[in-house]
């Protein structure tokens, strides 16, 4: 029993580690900007969620003490890396994309990433420079 | 004993990991490669605090890591927010 544990913790460890490199290399080997994107997100999610699993069945294993802490980590983490990726990728499209090819939002306003006011109508200064 | 050699295993993968991305964040070809580059630092460093944790047995690390996620996850906002619109607080 104590062995299979063992063997579970160390196993879920090594595909943590094998998973947080494979970002870091898809990181510089992939090509295109959305591809790179993809890459650490994964490392992300597989990669600090399975090491955060094993920390938490080792403390158990070892001291009996249980934690809820990991699980906060593992909720922030899985939360806010989605959130990341999309800031990213909206950076790379607004960054990259021709302006006169956006359709229109038909609301009567322009984009909102584009307009250039601010919620009392003064102007948001270099809000449409190129990037 | 098992263990020993897969927490062993897994920081010197945290670690090239974190190598790997401060050498893309010299050579990145775009600005969002740069700050993808930081945010993927910032995780990194998460699993290494927690890696760290289970080499201690002590679960106090755990705050450690949950501040770097915190922080890494606003500045990663921070950085994009300010490519996107010029300003962070508008």
């Amino acid at each position: 029993m104590m062995l299979a544990l063992e063997i579970a913790i160390s196993a879920l460890l090594v595909l943590g580690g094998i998973f947080g490199l494979i970002g870091s290399i898809g990181l510089i080997k992939l090509q295109e900007p959305m591809q790179r994107l993809h890459a650490p997100t994964k490392a992300t999610t597989v990669g600090v969620g399975t090491a955060l699993i094993a920390s938490s069945a080792d403390l158990v294993f070892q001291t009996g003490t249980v934690t809820g802490q990991e699980v906060l980590v593992a909720i922030f983490l899985f939360l806010t890396a989605p959130l990341a990726a999309l800031y990213l990728a909206k950076a790379h499209i607004f960054g990259t994309i021709d302006r006169a090819t956006l359709p229109d939002p038909q609301t009567g306003t322009p984009w909102a990433t584009l307009d250039n006011r601010n919620a009392d109508g003064r102007s948001a200064g270099a809000a449409n420079k190129t990037i | 004993m098992i263990l020993a050699y897969a927490l062993a295993f897994a920081t010197g993968c945290f670690g090239l990991a974190l190598v790997l991305n401060l050498w893309r964040l010299f050579t990145a070809p775009t600005v969002p490669d740069r700050i993808l580059a930081v945010d993927t630092m910032s995780i990194n460093m998460i699993a290494l605090i927690v890696l760290y944790g289970v080499q201690s047995g002590t679960a106090l690390l755990f705050e450690a890591a949950l501040i770097m996620a915190m922080t890494g996850f606003v500045a990663t906002v921070a950085y994009a927010k300010y490519l996107l619109r010029g300003s962070i607080i508008e």
